[in-house]
């Protein structure tokens, strides 16, 4: 019973400490006097992270407003409210699904990518030398990563919304005869620019820096081995993931559970 | 390759570069470093001996600022290391050069882009400049004729030359060299010996080399610490090295299989160990 606290309380101390250590590695990342050569670097991974991951964001955004307006329709039908499927569609996207999606979508595709990237590096004693040569890797590594997934997923997530709103249109409209106009005209009287697509996006951006902080993290601080990438990768996806839903949860239940 | 013998006698001095003091350092439970002390003289090649597993690599990364000693301390041109802010620490680093056992080449750029990192982040000087100083870099090790091969395309014994002129691109105060020689063959081995002492020579550079190989060691240090047991087991010049009558150095320097240094790790009993006394495994 004593050994059970005893490594309890060890792995509350651990914990604890590697959360501080995240902290500090975040506030040390990101703040720093920009520069040329950082905005090239920045550029570079807004490339890697975000222009990367546009194909697979833009078809799953595709395919979830598609059975969206599908789900949708054989529920509102049976109440003659089909015309409001557009409402339906473009809420259920922009306040939950895109945000969500994308930044779970964006975890695997571009996280793990992080992870696995910066794990190498410090592996193959890259960072290591970097320090030598007197380049701080926080600085020259991270921070154009960090900032890069700050604001590449906000920018996916945008896409995602959009393209998941035509494939409710293509669905709804063209497939199932709704008419066009009540799609769109219901969309527009029912959604809120600042509480639906300002929120949506607020979600996004604590998503992106969740993500992108806990996948940076994730490689710079893994076991230099081949075993550990592979754990630090898995861990990234699966505590990225966790924190997205989690997050999410407490986001919804301030924006739009009246508790705010 | 290099002349300026007057530059060198000015730089060459024998006053320490680098010390440490009362170096304490451990790993978990495991003790490294128990009470080193080492002055380093500027301008001379120092070299750092004992057997795998001794810390010589860890000493470089405590010299280096990359790790942080329980107690004691290392100060580097009269700065204290540890002490330094994250900032000023970068500063100092910029005085040195290491070559890491890997080499660490960056993956992505070239060897030439490799070589220009350092010039390009630290200095401002125009594109032209900074390809002549690349070129005369490579030139010094060897391979001006490689300059657009990634470091996937090197050899071993090539990564390790880039790395160098890498490493000595600013041109530092310091160059440490960990294990610069193992896993190499026997010309690459000749002419990386050939290049640390050409360059400590040509350029005045203090110099600390870790490594176990001790014929080729021997044959370019100005003076020798040997580390076991997380102290200074012994330091002289080479040759007093070599006379030395403590059976813990003889049998390091000479390469005698067993010794005060054993051949086995520690383990029970041989014999009850076959007859499964341990357990099953």
């Amino acid at each position: 019973m004593i050994e059970r606290i005893v490594r309890l309380g060890r792995w509350g101390c651990e914990t604890l400490e590697s959360l501080g250590d995240a902290g500090i590695f975040l506030v040390q990342s990101m703040f720093g006097v920009p520069s040329a050569e950082g905005f090239r670097l920045w550029l570079r991974q807004v490339h890697f992270v975000g222009v990367m991951s546009l194909a697979i964001v833009l078809v799953s955004g595709l395919f979830i407003g598609m059975v969206l307006a599908l789900q949708g329709y054989t529920i509102l039908v049976d109440f003659g409210a089909e015309d409001a499927l557009g409402q339906m569609v473009a809420l259920s996207l922009l306040r939950e699904l895109a945000p969500v999606v994308a930044a779970l979508l964006f975890a695997g595709r571009a996280g793990s990518a992080l992870t696995a990237e910066i794990g190498l590096m410090k592996a193959t004693e890259q960072l290591t030398s970097m320090e030598m040569i007197g380049v701080d890797p926080l600085r020259r590594v991270v921070a154009p990563r960090l900032w890069a997934g700050f604001v590449a997923l906000p920018l996916l997530t945008i896409g995602f919304g959009v393209v998941g709103v035509w494939g409710g249109q293509l669905v709804g409209v063209q497939w199932l005869g709704v008419f066009e106009g009540s799609y769109w005209g219901n969309m527009q009287a029912s959604v809120d620019f600042i509480a639906d697509v300002g929120n949506g996006l607020l979600k996004s951006l604590v998503f992106a820096l969740v993500v992108t902080w806990i996948a940076v993290y994730q490689g710079y601080a893994l076991v230099p081995t081949s075993e550990g990438i592979s754990r630090a990768t898995t861990r990234t996806v699966v505590y990225a993931s966790l924190a997205v839903l989690g997050l999410d949860f407490v986001l919804t239940a301030v924006m739009f559970g009246g508790l705010s | 390759m290099f002349d300026n013998s007057g530059w060198e006698s000015e730089r060459m001095t024998d006053s320490p570069f680098v010390e440490v003091e009362g170096l304490h350092y451990s790993r978990g439970e495991t003790a490294i470093f128990r009470g080193v002390d080492m002055a380093i003289p500027r301008g001379r090649i120092t070299a750092i001996m004992g057997p795998s597993g001794t810390g010589k690599t860890t000493l470089l990364k405590l010299i280096g600022g990359q790790l942080v000693p329980d107690a004691g301390r290392v100060r580097i041109a009269g700065e204290d290391v540890h002490a330094l802010s994250r900032k000023a620490l970068f500063k100092l680093r910029r005085r040195m050069g290491m070559l890491f056992q890997s080499g660490a080449l960056f993956s992505d750029l070239d060897v030439y882009e490799n070589v220009a990192f350092p010039l390009r982040v630290h200095t401002d000087l125009p594109e032209s400049m900074i390809r002549d100083l690349v070129l005369l870099k490579l030139q010094a090790v060897g391979l001006r004729g490689a300059r657009e091969l990634t470091p996937a395309e090197l050899s071993g014994g090539m990564a390790r030359r880039v790395a160098l002129a890498r490493a000595i691109a600013l041109d530092p105060e310091l160059v440490l060299y960990d294990e610069p020689f193992v896993g190499q063959d026997p010309i690459s081995m000749g002419v990386l010996v050939q290049l640390i002492r050409r360059l400590n020579e040509a350029l005045g550079l203090t110099a600390v080399v870790v490594s176990h190989d001790i014929k080729e060691t021997l044959s370019i240090a100005d003076y020798v610490y040997v580390i076991a047991d997380g102290r200074v087991m012994a330091r002289g010049a080479p040759d007093e090295l070599d006379v030395d009558r403590d059976p813990r150095v003889r049998q390091f320097v000479h390469g005698e299989a067993d010794g005060p240094v054993p051949f086995h790790y520690p383990a029970r009993d041989f014999h009850a160990d076959l007859l499964g006394a341990g357990g099953p495994r």
